[in-house]
């Protein structure tokens, strides 16, 4: 569904992303790990279309369209869903009403007309439920005053709602305590079908203990210097990266 | 010589004065015109040179031959001016006017309140009374001008003790192909313990001319309350001086939201509020859209003349193309003012490169024993907030309609009428501009 080949972006002039490459078919789960600063948010930033990012070379390929032709509404439209690493706070803008408008615009994208208030609801109660996510907190404005594993789970709350074909969870864990972090987990796997991919940003073995990805990447300093599956996920937590940065600085030895 | 003299209407607002002399007229009335008109002939029309003016020029505006009091229309238009000015929704009871002039009113109004003409009611001891006694002219010289030469105009008096079941809906219709001069002045007077709501839209019927100086003066009796809505949404080629000056006495609550909405070319808003007495309470919020080349300019002054009054000020604006925006709002508070809390804020947002905003809130204390803030911003929509929007699917036009909604959601929330929060809320979105 998506093709990465050999993708170059950078922000402020700075190079981030330097020829990366990456395939990911339906039905998968893929772990992205990797030291801070190595590009793994700006890699999802580069495909959800934030514009402080230039890319200066490669292409992205999603469902045969040119991903970063699409604008970044229209890139949602497609399936594409990334889960923030940081969610902004929105007061003034109520997290249900945003929900349904963002449903409603993704609905006429595809043709669809727009749910009625009472399918509209009841679909919201069931993905609450799904994600264990508080009703109180769907009333309240976009993210204003949430804890942090509050705005989390309310990421996940609108992956639930929107079903992509393709979401991105920047380090969704991250900020979640531990039972937070299971039902998160228990979320996605509910989420999963042959039809629609992963792809999970972490630093901690932890979370691939409840989803488990069926490859593991390692990113660093813009480039992905090592696959493999699960496994590759348990050695970085014994090894750390060092190893393998080493690996990568030889040859210009 | 002051520029002027090369504004024909300053010669014709001149001799009109001289015919008004020969009109009848209650003494009391003929005075305060005359005294007025001295005042106005001090200064003229401001320049940019009066501090008060400082961002706002008028005297471009007022270079046409315009027609004055007596050859200003004043028959009904054979425009639906419901439609212009409906508020879908909203029971209320509706008073028209056109250019300054009462209509007959469709339904009756109850008894417990009354709108008559000012010239109907000339002789009328409350009109007497009030009349000019909230208005300060010193400095005002659009006021000045008003009380010297009005025409038309209403005296809204609401009975002690009563209240109504809807809100009165004052349209106010301007209406003229060639350039008119229209200056009505108001009188609104709440007797003790009376509670009202007020809405006035000033529209106007297509390609209309109007240059509009209107005074209203507002009077709260003890314990008297009145929220006041103003809703400017008239077209392209007015113009609009409004002066509302308003006088509290003891426990009385005033509200006033004010909403410039696209439209006028000029609007100067001069909203004066005396805390004649204590233990008062005065919400003052306002919301501009700018868009065009519209200037919006709303000057403010809170006088806390007594002890325990509490202000509250919150304006909002929202400036779109080459649109300026002008805040000028001041909080006084006197030496006997003890125990004042004051609040003001002003908060703007630029849509455009070429929109402009100045703010200037003034804070002045002379009593020691007070709580007052006040603050002022100019921002602009955040990439992050509309990044995470249309991240979601949502277009980035209705991401920055969700966003301009928002933000003005600290004032549209303080609506008491959820079909006028609905109505603006409305007007907001459909002002929001397509993509850059
Ligand atoms: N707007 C920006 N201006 C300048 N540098 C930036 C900007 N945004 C990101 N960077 C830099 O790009 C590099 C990659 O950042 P990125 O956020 O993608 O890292 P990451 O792998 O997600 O790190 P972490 O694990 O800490 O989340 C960092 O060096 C960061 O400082
Ligand atoms: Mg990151």
């Amino acid at each position: 569904m998506l093709s990465i080949k050999n993708l170059q972006a950078q922000v402020e002039d700075k190079q981030i992303l330097k020829g990366l490459n990456l395939t990911i078919n339906p039905g998968e789960v893929h772990a992205i790990m990797g030291p801070n600063g190595s590009g793994k948010s700006s890699l999802a930033s580069v495909l959800a279309g934030r514009d402080a990012y230039e890319v200066t070379g490669g292409e992205v390929e999603f469902y045969g369209k040119d991903l970063l032709e699409l604008s970044p509404e229209d890139r949602a439209r497609e399936g594409l869903f990334l889960a923030f690493q940081y969610p902004v706070e929105i007061p003034g803008v109520s997290n249900i009403n945003f929900l349904k408008t963002a449903m409603n615009e993704i609905r006429a994208y595809k043709g669809l007309e727009p749910l009625d208030a009472k399918s509209f609801l009841k679909l919201s109660k069931e993905k609450q439920q799904l994600v264990e996510f508080d009703a109180k907190l769907v009333n309240r404005c976009l993210n204003e005053g949430f804890s942090g594993g509050e705005k989390k789970r309310n990421e996940i709350f609108q992956l639930a709602m929107l079903e992509p074909r393709l979401a991105i969870l920047d380090e969704t864990d991250s900020g979640l305590d531990i039972d937070a972090l299971r039902i998160v987990a228990n979320g996605v796997n509910a989420l999963r079908s042959k039809d629609n991919a992963f792809v999970v940003i972490t630093h901690y073995q932890r979370l691939l203990d409840y989803i488990v990805p069926d490859f593991v990447h390692v990113l660093f300093d813009g480039k992905i210097i090592k696959s493999g599956t699960k496994v590759l996920a348990l050695e970085l937590e014994e090894k750390g990266y060092d190893w393998l940065k080493e690996s990568v600085h030889a040859p210009i030895v | 010589m002051t520029p002027q003299v090369t504004l024909p209407i300053y010669d014709d607002l001149l001799k009109d004065f001289s015919k008004l002399e020969m009109k009848a007229e209650h003494e009391q009335i003929r005075q305060k015109r005359r005294n007025a008109l001295e005042v106005f002939k001090r200064t003229g029309f401001p320049t940019r040179k009066h501090e008060d003016w400082k961002y706002t020029a008028v005297t471009p505006y007022l270079q046409a031959n315009f027609r004055t009091n007596g050859s200003v229309p004043i028959a009904p238009v054979a425009v639906d001016y419901l439609k212009l000015a409906a508020i879908p929704g909203l029971d209320c009871y509706r008073v028209v006017t056109v250019n300054g002039v009462l209509q007959p009113t469709e339904v009756a109004l109850p008894s417990n309140v009354k709108i008559r003409s000012m010239a109907e009611a000339q002789e009328d001891a409350g009109l007497l009374k009030h009349f000019g006694s909230v208005s300060v002219l010193d400095k005002a010289p659009f006021a000045a001008l008003n009380t010297a030469l009005f025409a038309h105009g209403f005296f809204l008096e609401m009975d002690a003790n009563t209240s109504l079941d809807k809100p009165i809906h004052l349209v106010q219709v301007l209406s003229s192909d060639a350039h008119a001069f229209v200056q009505p002045r108001n009188l609104v007077v709440i007797h003790a313990g009376a509670n009202a709501t007020l809405i006035e839209s000033v529209v106007s019927t297509p390609g209309t001319k109007v240059f509009v100086n209107s005074v209203t003066e507002v009077v709260l009796k003890e314990n008297a309350q009145l929220q006041h809505y103003v809703l400017q949404m008239a077209e392209k080629e007015t113009q609009l001086i409004q002066q509302n000056d308003v006088s509290q006495s003891m426990h009385s609550l005033y509200s006033n939201y004010t909403f410039s909405l696209p439209g006028s070319s000029l609007i100067r808003n001069n909203l004066n509020v005396a805390l004649d007495a204590q233990q008062t309470e005065t919400h003052l919020y306002g919301l501009y859209l700018g868009t065009g080349n519209q200037l919006i300019d709303n000057h403010s002054l809170v006088d806390h003349k007594m002890p325990h009054c509490n202000s509250n000020e919150m304006y909002k604006g929202v400036l779109m193309d080459r649109a300026t925006g002008v805040f000028n709002g001041k909080v006084f508070v006197q030496q006997d003012a003890q125990k004042t809390n004051a609040f003001q804020q002003n908060n703007n947002l630029l849509l455009s490169d070429e929109a402009t905003i100045n703010s200037k809130p003034q804070l002045e204390i002379f009593a020691d024993d007070v709580k007052c803030s006040h603050g002022s911003t100019v921002g602009q929509l955040s990439k992050e907030s509309m990044f995470y929007l249309q991240s979601r699917g949502i277009s980035e036009q209705s991401a920055r309609a969700m966003l301009v909604n928002a933000f003005a959601f600290d004032v549209t929330e303080k609506i008491g009428i959820p079909q006028l929060e609905k109505f603006i809320n409305h007007k907001i979105t459909a002002h929001i501009p397509a993509l850059n």
